[in-house]
């Protein structure tokens, strides 16, 4: 489902910084993954590269079997809205929309709309435990309630690829133990592959497989899992 | 270091220098307000002070004045008051406005005794190599503006014209008057010799002795005068001269504050977008343990400073505009009032100060709303990029807008004060401040009864609307104030326009008007010249009308009297009529008054009023209230047979001539010339050229008005940019989350556009409904109390639908710019703005 190819991503300074030095990584179809690393190990760069929100120096990236580096920026958006879910850290919730609205956005993005998009909004809140909250505000909502509306919004278009930036960082363990398992439970149900970039030991273990991102690029020796 | 130059420097330095574009342009807007109002003010001032100055120099030691209507009173009154053992000197005057030969323009020619003058207005008495050539017939002394004004020096010959004569006066010298008004002095029986004055005086200047009291003796002498003869001082005659420019003068002002109100808001504008830009900063310092009110002191303190330098380099605009106005237009800005006097600027520190202190209080109060609202904001919130703390402000009804809209629909039930529209501006503030207030209520009902588009940028931009309605009342404050006073202005134009019109075509029912002399009261049409006009073989009808000035409320300026031939049978067919029309009795004939006059005295159809005429007080019912937008001073007319019965005048002043079937203009014109040898002197006009040159003068008057609205306009929609750009600095987020979620920058775009497009036509919206209620005010109230000029209602729908179209467009362009900075983001570096 997502495959790189000895990418390499540095950021412009004097001198440049080498953040991803050509990394490989193959992720299964249906496999929940985890990477970790130290700051500036380059995980989030990773997340993005896979999005299509940034481009390699060099390497090759093929999510759901397109090739994302020969795309231009129309194309990788088109891509986002068809294959990609996103989880932030920090919600990202549109605070002028509903939560029904607001996990119903990537369906209208496609062009789906009425009785069919609503019903898949309406499973999807009851999914992750929303089904009375689609009329709220999301000032109206707990954190953990506003990160289970991301969850609800990457997941209800059925992307093939979820990728989840740190999504406990800003929940209490409480919150984020529960906010993990319906994550994973989530992801599961509808097959798609996620990708989960964390600091958290904890939150790392849920995962199939954990990828240890350091300066030097994976480490083949703390990574665990299969395949 | 101090505490203050560290804050400076921590959230101010640099961030004003970042957009400096919008922050020259609220500089330019409230530069722009200081600088027409400073520029009115000095013109009027300088021009007040200037007339003063005229009317005292021709005024002299005078204490009191005895003044008659425009053809004068009886001499014999001059003996008897001469006599009174309280008078040390009596100076008995004629004034005639004199047409200047082959020139549109007349020369006031005062015409004195020499000897009685020197006693009381010495600054009348030439300099003359031959003492005798004051007492000489055909002799002129210029003031020296009169002199440099006509070109011509002691030697030469003036031409003047009286009747359809001309009369040539020789320059005998120049008068010491360093006055800049423009006036020839001559002796008074020549004088009334050469412009048929005889035995007649305009007015007589007293001179009291000592211990006198001249109240006491005004009001004992003034019991002695025939009726329309009045006597008072010399300040309370120029009170009532600078009276007549009163209204024209605050309506100037008015206009300007109207500038420096919009830069107010422009301001306002300015400082909510550098205010959301510095949220870090600001939220640090305030982390950091800068107090609340310390910080709203200093952001307020920023506007204040902008105020100062726009106000500073607004004062030497201002009078560099006032200089070329003067220059350009005169003294009164080219609405007649001051004619033949050319002001020198003189700088009134204290005015200066005012509108330096306006400016800047004006952009501090600007400045103060934003910093306001950010220092209440909760600071954990400021501190987290996003803007959750602006959503959930209320959209309730503020009853404090409601209150200002109802003072204002009460404020309009006001009468003038002292004669001025105060309460029609203060109604006018008060509705607008109202609007303002309860902008995020209209936008929130507004925006609510749209339905929701199928496209997801335009669903988007209207559900992020209507979540926001208090944000949208900041980018709407400017544009709809704006729009609302070019609303206004423009339909009180337009009516005002259709009604002069409409006004033009009825008071100019003939085929060719006559006028004895272009300008000037020196001119007239003897009967023998009216029956040869009369009996020309091309006309049909002749209507010949009188002009005479009339004075019907003690210490204020006379009114003219139109003595006419009026329609047999329908004497209102050439008045366009408000009021009446009421039958009169034989012993009190009908007299038609209009609006000003009626207004100003409380006549109304009906109404038995006494007329001074020669020298008695003359009966007369009100038959009907006319409109009259030629003298804004008031009109009277009554039939011409009348007035010669009672004045025994036979005298006229221009004839309206009907052309007989099968004759024109051209026939006419030809025949005049072979009837009257002085033909030459006459002034001709069609009716079509009367209407083209009223209406040209019109357009003239309001190009000026148009050209300061279309300014209000730019900085509505500049304010509109500044606001909108404000609320998409906060919005990176959200930008970065829809570019996450698969929304390319074309959709982010249109969705940016089309939150403008709404947010103007909101605004367009709120700004035509406000626009045309203080349009009803503007012609029902201000102007009726202004002017008293009455007009009908005409909406310009085509000019109003263009200025919508271009509103729009100018705001889904000014839009698309404001949103560049959100497209050309990354969307990784927008998720990621968070501490």
């Amino acid at each position: 489902m997502i495959h790189l190819d000895r990418v390499t991503r540095s950021y412009p300074g004097h001198p440049p910084r080498a953040v991803l030095a050509e990394v490989s990584l193959t992720v299964a179809a249906g496999e929940f993954v985890a990477i970790v690393g130290e700051s500036g190990t380059g995980k989030s760069t990773l997340l993005n590269i896979v999005a299509g929100l940034d481009r390699p120096d060099s390497g090759s990236v093929s999510v759901a079997g397109i090739e994302l580096t020969s795309l231009d920026d129309d194309a990788r958006t088109r891509f986002r809205r068809d294959h990609v879910g996103f989880v932030f850290q920090a919600f990202h919730v549109l605070a002028h929309l509903t939560v029904a609205q607001n996990v119903a956005l990537p369906l209208a993005l496609l062009g789906r709309a009425g009785a069919e998009a609503g019903a898949l909004v309406a499973a999807m809140l009851a999914a992750v435990g929303l089904g009375d909250r689609g009329a709220s505000l999301p000032h109206e909502l707990s954190g953990g309630e506003l990160q289970r509306t991301a969850i609800a919004r990457a997941l209800v278009h059925r992307p093939a690829v979820v990728l989840a930036d740190e999504p406990t960082g800003n929940l209490d363990p409480n919150n984020a133990d529960r906010v993990l398992a319906l994550l994973r439970d989530c992801v599961r149900a509808e097959g798609a592959t996620c990708l989960l970039v964390t600091h958290s030991r904890h939150a790392a273990a849920l995962a199939d497989r954990r990828v240890v991102l350091t300066s030097a690029g994976i480490d083949p020796l703390v990574t665990a899992g299969a395949p | 270091m101090s505490a203050r130059v560290l804050v400076w420097r921590a959230v101010s330095a640099g961030a004003l220098a970042r957009q400096h574009g919008r922050v020259l342009l609220a500089m330019g807007a409230i530069g722009l307000g200081v600088a027409l109002g400073y520029a009115v003010t000095l013109v009027n001032a300088s021009a007040a002070n200037e007339v003063s100055a005229a009317l005292r120099s021709l005024t002299g030691s005078a204490d009191l004045q005895i003044r008659g209507p425009r053809n004068g009173f009886d001499e014999a009154i001059y003996p008897q008051v001469a006599r009174d053992p309280d008078i040390a000197a009596a100076s008995p005057v004629v004034e005639v406005d004199a047409r200047l030969e082959a020139r549109d323009e007349a020369l006031r020619i005062v015409g004195i005794d020499a000897f009685r003058a020197a006693g009381v207005t010495p600054a009348l008495v030439g300099d003359a190599s031959d003492p005798l050539d004051h007492l000489r017939p055909g002799r002129i002394f210029l003031s020296p503006a009169a002199a440099q004004a006509l070109a011509v020096a002691p030697g030469a010959t003036l031409d003047v014209q009286s009747g359809l004569a001309a009369v040539p006066l020789l320059v005998a010298g120049v008068l010491p008057a360093a006055s800049a008004q423009r006036i020839g002095v001559m002796d008074i029986a020549a004088a009334q010799d050469a412009f048929a004055r005889t035995g007649r005086l305009s007015r007589i200047d007293l001179r009291l002795r000592p211990g006198a009291v001249p109240a006491m003796v005004a009001a004992r002498l003034a019991a002695a005068l025939p009726a329309g003869v009045t006597i008072a001082t010399p300040a309370a005659y120029v009170d009532s001269t600078l009276r007549l420019s009163r209204a024209y003068r605050v309506n100037l002002d008015a206009l300007a504050l109207v500038a420096l109100f919009t830069g107010g808001l422009l301001v306002y504008a300015t400082q909510t977008l550098a205010v959301a830009r510095r949220r870090a900063p600001l939220a640090l310092v305030r982390a950091l343990g800068l107090s609340r009110r310390a910080l709203r002191w200093h952001l307020v303190a920023e506007g204040a400073l902008v105020g100062l330098g726009a106000a500073v380099v607004g004062l030497a605009a201002g009078y560099g505009l006032a200089a070329l106005s003067v220059r350009a237009f005169g003294g009164d800005l080219g609405a007649g009032y001051f004619r033949g006097v050319t002001p020198m600027l003189a700088i009134d520190v204290r005015i200066a100060v005012a509108f330096v202190v306006l400016g800047v209080v004006v952009a501090a109060l600007g400045s103060y709303l934003p910093a306001r609202a950010w220092a209440q904001a909760p600071l954990a919130s400021a501190l987290k990029a996003g803007e959750r703390s602006t959503l959930a402000a209320s959209t309730r009804l503020p009853r404090a807008a409601l209150a200002l809209v109802a003072a204002g629909v009460a404020a309009t039930a006001l009468p003038a004060v002292d004669d001025l529209p105060l309460a029609g501006y203060l109604a006018m503030a008060l509705l607008l401040a109202g609007t303002l207030l309860a902008l995020p209520w209209i936008a929130a009902r507004t925006l609510a009864a749209i339905p929701v588009p199928r496209d997801v940028p335009l669903a988007l931009a209207l559900a992020r609307l209507r979540a926001t309605p208090a944000q949208a009342a900041v980018s709407l404050a400017a544009i709809v104030a704006a729009v609302a006073l070019m609303v206004s202005m423009a339909i009180m134009v337009a009516s005002f326009r259709h009604s002069l019109t409409a006004w033009l075509d009825a008071v100019l029912p003939a085929d060719v008007y006559v006028r004895a002399a272009a300008a000037g009261d020196s001119g007239y049409l003897s009967a023998d010249v009216q029956r040869r006009i009369a009996t020309l073989p091309g006309v049909a009808n002749v209507a010949f009308t009188r002009l005479q000035g009339v004075t019907i409320t003690a210490g204020m300026p006379p009114v003219t009297l139109l003595a006419r031939d009026l329609p047999a049978g329908d004497p209102t067919r050439a008045l366009v009529l408000v009021a009446g029309p009421h039958a009169a009795t034989g012993d009190a004939p009908a007299l038609w008054v209009s609006e000003a006059v009626a207004d100003a005295a409380g006549w109304h159809p009906g109404t038995r009023v006494d007329l001074p005429l020669a020298g008695r007080l003359q009966r007369f019912t009100v038959a009907g209230i006319f409109r009259d937008y030629a003298r804004q001073q008031g009109a009277l007319v009554l039939e011409r047979d009348v007035y010669r019965r009672l004045t025994g005048d036979d005298l006229a002043t221009e004839a309206a001539i009907t052309l007989a079937p099968g004759s024109d203009v051209g026939t006419f014109t030809q025949e005049l010339a072979a009837a009257v040898p002085e033909a030459a002197r006459l002034t001709l006009a069609t009716p079509a050229a009367l209407r083209a040159l009223s209406l040209r003068i019109f357009d003239r008057t309001f190009a000026v008005t148009y050209a300061l609205l279309a300014v209000a306009i730019v900085i509505g929609l500049a304010g509109l940019s500044s606001a909108f750009a404000a609320s998409i600095v906060t919005r990176r987020r959200e930008f970065g989350v829809l570019r996450h979620l698969g929304m390319t920058r074309r959709q982010i775009a249109r969705m940016l556009v089309a939150e403008g497009t709404l947010l103007t036509a909101v605004g367009l919206a709120t700004g035509f409904v406000l626009g045309g209620a203080l349009a009803l005010i503007l012609i029902h109230v201000v102007n009726r109390q202004s002017f008293h000029w009455s007009m009908d209602l005409t909406v310009p729908y085509p000019l109003l639908a263009a200025l919508a179209v271009t509103l729009l467009a100018a705001a889904a362009a000014t839009s698309l710019m404001s949103a560049r900075p959100a497209l050309r983001q990354e969307a990784i570096v927008a998720v990621k703005d968070d501490w």
